[in-house]
């Protein structure tokens, strides 16, 4: 068991916990920098995809688990992100690197207009109200024909960038860099607003409201921020998606999509960057496996390959069914489960990340 | 006369929704928790009715069917928070949310592997006939909808404050732990309540399928619903109907008189206002907040 003893203030709020840390994580990103080295054109498309997912996995998780707003409408600011930058790359002739952060601060200042009306919302009604503005975008995307290319869709162009191309199929690792620097820089930004003051203001008005306003925390403005924070990064993502899908339509962005994205924070686990990335591996790679073991399958009993149609929700929603009956903290908190095991074998609790239950009381007065 | 019908015809599918919003509307009453499962209900009770009593399938009477399909939900209702829901017990109210979206998709691919992805729709002994009042052509199963709703919702309202049981549901999700002191079986009675759930989606699903038809992904007018439910102020059993009413009622107009394509948008711009005008929707049921 290692012990890390603080000294300075410094070490409290210092991106790594100690020296083996970082170092991990340094050759985790040697690893993921050289993957294109080591996997195929397929394999490097689904890995770009995940990353793709688990930047709006930290988008949304922002929200969801720092700041506690549960939303249901995500897949609205995936799309605002996706237009935006296809729109401003067409109409306006912009180059990538210019409609690429255009097209996250549009999503972002999207996201803080829906908050000025939505902050005095709480839980589940925050979550319906959130569910009707993805209702709206994806019907409005229809609507705007001359904006958007309705029912048609859009096609997003190659990205250039100096001249020079990436397509995700002609080079699909290029494409893959791309994607890994944009999940760096939010990692980064991430991990350095939950060290910032406002990140401490997320957590507080996460874990009590009326405590963080007596605290002097400024709720609706740090709610306000997280939803702009939240929706801005998941616009980024969805410009990507555009780029990466080549054709974007108002299907791509359907309520179902943002009901998908909350369910991968939570399998991932909510409240932690790790959620975001096991969340997305599980939403991008589940499907392979299936059709991977059901090829298996029918190889093992000589039959033709059986389609079952909507196995791979219905697989993703009892995976999700069993982590919140039994691992509500999800994949990265199992894996924290396994990790104190290991480091205090043989002292390891059964009831070391037991949580307080509470006992339900109503606001409604009748 | 062209109103009238309209609104004829809305206020049947305004029923309906107002049933599903029942079903939210009893379970956020008694357990505080949002079963998004709801309408995934409502499309599997009206799908074990239809294998009941279909011809293609057991070929039973109606009226023998859908009692046993009311049975079979309620059953399946209170094992579903014996053997699901009860384990989340004192958890935060969304990972109850999230555990009944994934149940919902679960029920789908049920229903979508046994009975077909196809519409289908249900063998009714009044399919197909009309009512005519002057000018105003009612079909009868639009007049059994009215009628069938409106009589569940006085009786869930009367069961809800006249009853001992109904008033223990009331007591056990006001306050949880002084319900444990008076001697109420807190957890029994969630069951109870998610059976009853069973039973109204049942019952929903039923007057769903013999208006039109059926096929598994109907449980996404569960969304509908829910607006509807919230539109009328979660908690209330008269506001929700009240909501599915108006959200029913909208529709067939907004359709009618706005263009194409503004027209589906109607119910959601609605429950958007009401969220942010009057939080609680139309018949509130906050009045403050509590530390």
């Amino acid at each position: 068991m290692r012990v890390v003893f603080k000294t300075s203030y410094d070490h409290d709020i210092g991106m790594f916990r100690h020296r083996a840390q970082a170092t991990w994580y340094v050759l985790l990103l040697t690893g993921v920098l050289a993957l294109p080295l080591l996997l195929g054109s397929f394999l490097i498309g689904e890995m770009t995809n995940m990353l793709i997912w688990a930047i709006a996995g930290m988008g949304l998780m922002i929200l969801v688990g720092q700041t506690g707003q549960a939303s249901l409408g995500h897949a609205a600011f995936l799309a605002i992100g996706a237009y935006a930058n296809v729109i401003l790359q067409q109409r306006a002739g912009l180059p990538f690197l210019v409609s690429f952060p255009l097209a996250g601060l549009i999503a972002g200042a999207a996201g803080v207009l829906l908050a000025i009306p939505t902050t005095r919302l709480h839980g589940i009604y925050l979550a319906i109200a959130t569910l009707a503005v993805s209702i709206l975008v994806e019907d409005f995307i229809v609507i705007a024909e001359p904006l958007t290319g309705g029912v048609g869709g859009m096609f997003a162009a190659d990205i250039t960038i100096f001249g020079y191309a990436i397509n995700r199929y002609i080079n699909p690792d290029a494409f893959y860099w791309l994607t890994l620097a944009v999940t760096l820089l939010v990692v980064y930004f991430y991990r350095n607003l939950l060290r910032s003051p406002l990140g401490r203001a997320f957590a507080a008005v996460r874990d009590s409201e009326i405590s963080a306003q007596a605290m002097g925390v400024n709720v609706p403005r740090t709610k306000a921020l997280a939803f702009g924070l939240s929706t801005g990064i998941t616009g980024l993502a969805g410009a990507l998606m555009g780029h990466y899908s080549g054709v974007i339509t108002h299907e791509n962005f359907t309520v179902i999509i943002s009901i998908q994205m909350l369910l991968m924070i939570v399998i991932g686990g909510l409240g932690t960057i790790h959620g975001a990335f096991f969340g997305a591996m599980v939403v991008v790679f589940l499907p392979q496996a299936l059709s991977f073991l059901r090829d298996w399958v029918s190889g093992m009993t000589g039959g033709g390959s059986v389609a079952i149609s909507g196995l791979e929700t219905a697989v993703f929603a009892m995976i999700l069914i069993a982590f919140i009956l039994f691992e509500p903290m999800g994949i990265y908190g199992r894996w924290l489960k396994i990790r104190t095991y290991f480091e205090l074998f043989p002292f390891y609790r059964k009831n070391m990340f037991r949580r307080q239950k509470s006992y339900l009381k109503t606001e409604r007065m009748r | 006369m062209d109103i009238l019908q309209l609104l004829v015809s809305g206020l049947a599918n305004g029923c309906i929704y107002g049933l599903i919003a029942l079903g939210f509307v009893l379970i956020y009453k008694a357990t505080e928790a949002i079963n998004f499962a709801q309408g995934d209900m409502m499309m599997l009770g009206a799908f074990i009715t239809l294998g009941l009593t279909n011809t293609g399938y057991m070929d039973l009477p109606f009226w023998i069917a859908v009692p046993l399909a009311i049975a079979l939900m309620g059953v399946f209702g209170y094992l579903l928070d014996l053997i699901v829901i009860r384990r989340m017990f004192g958890e935060a109210q969304i990972a109850v949310v999230i555990l009944t979206i994934a149940l919902g998709f679960v029920m789908r691919f049920a229903a979508g592997t046994i009975f077909g992805h196809e519409p289908q729709s249900l063998e009714t002994p009044y399919a197909g006939q009309d009512l005519r009042f002057g000018g105003v052509v009612l079909g009868v199963d639009e007049a059994v909808v009215v009628i069938a709703t409106v009589a569940l919702t006085v009786v869930l309202f009367l069961f809800f404050n006249r009853t001992k049981l109904g008033v223990a549901m009331q007591a056990s999700s006001q306050n949880q732990l002084a319900a444990y002191y008076m001697g109420i079986p807190v957890r029994r009675v969630q069951s109870l309540i998610w059976g009853l759930a069973g039973v109204t989606a049942t019952i929903a699903g039923v007057l769903y399928a013999s208006k039109g038809s059926i096929d598994p992904s109907a449980g996404l007018l569960g969304i509908k619903a829910f607006a509807a439910a919230v539109i009328g102020g979660m908690g209330s059993l008269p506001g929700a109907l009240l909501g599915g009413i108006i959200v029913g009622v909208i529709e067939p107009f907004a359709s009618r008189y706005v263009a194409a394509g503004y027209s589906q948008i109607a119910p959601y711009l609605l429950l958007f206002l009401v969220l942010v005008f009057r939080p609680h929707g139309i018949l509130a049921q906050v009045h403050r907040k509590k530390v």
